[in-house]
């Protein structure tokens, strides 16, 4: 538990005084959204029909490109392997890199994402259902994408490679997310899309870490 | 038993008395198992003769979840018993179970146009399939992605074992969720919901398929092995003449 809050303060320290990483994540996030109005027009209906989904799809692609930098740096200058070698079990190594992943990423793509809605004019009873798949969501795909992140680590073109391993298994995340939203939008009952979601996310943080810890084991075999 | 075949010389005995038990099985049965699908059952009595394109789709649907349940469980042994040809037998594998999810994602498009009126629908069975077909592929991009072949076969394996989890999930997507694919008709409590003059050509093709896959996995294997050898003696060859 200690070596975890230790990796955890030492992950949020380094993403600190590298705000800029977290911002560019943001602002992509921003940017990429801006880019469906332009592409679809302005048509206030369309936008609103299409926001859940919009939203969720470029936080996705956002939070994808975060994952190439998770662990290249602490592999290339051989902290990685000092964390395999210390007290902790890697498992808890991953689980405090996911965890910091998603306090630099996750949350603030999470904060950012009721701008965005508002820009595509999502319906109000849209957000409470928006801030609570994204809080529940996120936390899911920070966990899978250090699988991947430590899969592809070393690797040969490592962040398209990373996307395509792991958007295919974070698909059901966007779909109950944006089913939830939708559900909420139309009035109908939110809770079972969200407790999928919820049991997603006890799901991953529980099998995702052991996963990450056979990736980063044999890497630095 | 499985250490006994770790030594490649032994493996290629085996592989030859093997395959022409893989193989003629294989092609009169996939002949035999056409002829009666294509010219000696009756056609559907909704469907007509479009029935007729399931004798392919179903048998292939069935091998892509077969090759990739036995391209997870070579994996998992190749990581735990470090065997040699376990890694190759899940290479060999991810290619011809990503094609058979691919004739049957084609198959089933063909299908769904003249009786749903449509390609392609995004419903739970054919999402879930067609995330297999993606998660063949990232394993085998993600086994030629490393300078060392070894890290490769290691990081796939690890891939493929996780990406597990999409078969139950395929299996189960049409009891789970209201989908437009029909539920299982052949493999049920119930016994099967198709006449037999239906199922016996369908097993026929299934079986065929089975064999056929046994056969092309053989023969992969022993492909494999002879390419990893030219490469290690051309490799040789270099350090001998860099030597000089």
């Amino acid at each position: 538990m200690k070596a975890l809050t230790l990796i955890l303060g030492r992950e949020i320290r380094l993403a600190l005084r590298q705000i800029g990483d977290s911002a560019i994540i943001v602002l992509f996030f921003v940017l990429a959204a801006v880019l469906f109005p332009f592409g679809v027009g302005p048509e206030p209906n369309m936008l609103a029909r299409m926001a859940p989904g919009g939203v969720w799809v470029t936080a996705l692609l956002a939070a994808m490109l975060s994952f190439e930098r998770l662990f290249t740096p602490d592999y290339e200058d051989g902290s990685l392997e000092q964390l395999a070698l210390g007290p902790a079990p890697l498992e808890m190594v991953a689980l405090a890199k996911a965890a910091a992943h998603w306090l630099t990423t996750g949350l603030p793509l999470m904060i950012a994402a009721p701008l965005i809605a508002v820009l595509y004019r999502l319906p109000d009873a849209g957000y409470g259902a928006l801030l609570i798949t994204m809080a529940l969501g996120t936390p899911t795909i920070s966990l899978i994408g250090t699988i991947g992140a430590a899969l592809t680590l070393g690797s040969r073109r490592g962040g398209v490679l990373l996307s395509l391993l792991v958007i295919p298994l974070i698909v059901p995340v966007l779909i109950f997310g944006t089913a939830a939203i939708d559900a909420a939008i139309g009035g109908f009952p939110v809770r079972q899309h969200l407790m999928l979601m919820g049991g997603f996310l006890l799901g991953a943080l529980v099998l995702t870490p052991l996963a990450t810890a056979a990736a980063l084991c044999q890497a630095l075999e | 038993m499985i250490q006994q075949y770790a030594n490649p010389a032994r493996f290629n005995r085996l592989a030859k008395t093997l395959m022409p038990w893989f193989a003629w099985p294989a092609g009169i049965l996939i002949v035999t198992g056409l002829y009666f699908a294509l010219f000696n059952s009756p056609p559907d009595y909704q469907q007509g003769d479009t029935v007729r394109i399931m004798y392919v789709h179903v048998p292939a649907a069935w091998m892509a979840l077969f090759v990739y349940t036995s391209m997870a469980i070579s994996s998992a042994v190749g990581l735990i018993w470090k065997h040699p040809l376990a890694h190759l037998s899940a290479q060999a594998a991810a290619p011809i179970g990503a094609c058979f999810t691919f004739i049957c994602l084609l198959t089933g498009s063909l299908w769904g146009k003249p009786m749903w009126g449509t390609w392609w629908v995004w419903d739970a069975r054919l999402t879930s399939v067609l995330i297999l077909f993606f998660l063949y592929l990232g394993f085998m991009a993600l086994h030629n992605a490393f300078d060392d072949p070894a890290r490769g076969e290691r990081s796939a394996a690890i891939l493929a074992i996780i990406g597990f989890i999409n078969v139950p999930i395929i299996k189960f997507s049409v009891d789970w969720w209201n989908t437009l694919h029909q539920p299982a008709s052949v493999v049920k409590m119930s016994g099967p919901a198709i006449h037999s003059s239906m199922l016996y050509p369908l097993f026929m093709m299934a079986i065929g398929f089975t064999l056929y896959f046994g056969a092309l996995l053989l023969l992969r294997m022993k492909t494999l092995m002879l390419v990893r050898r030219a490469c290690g003696m051309s490799m040789a060859q270099l350090h001998q003449q860099a030597a000089e």
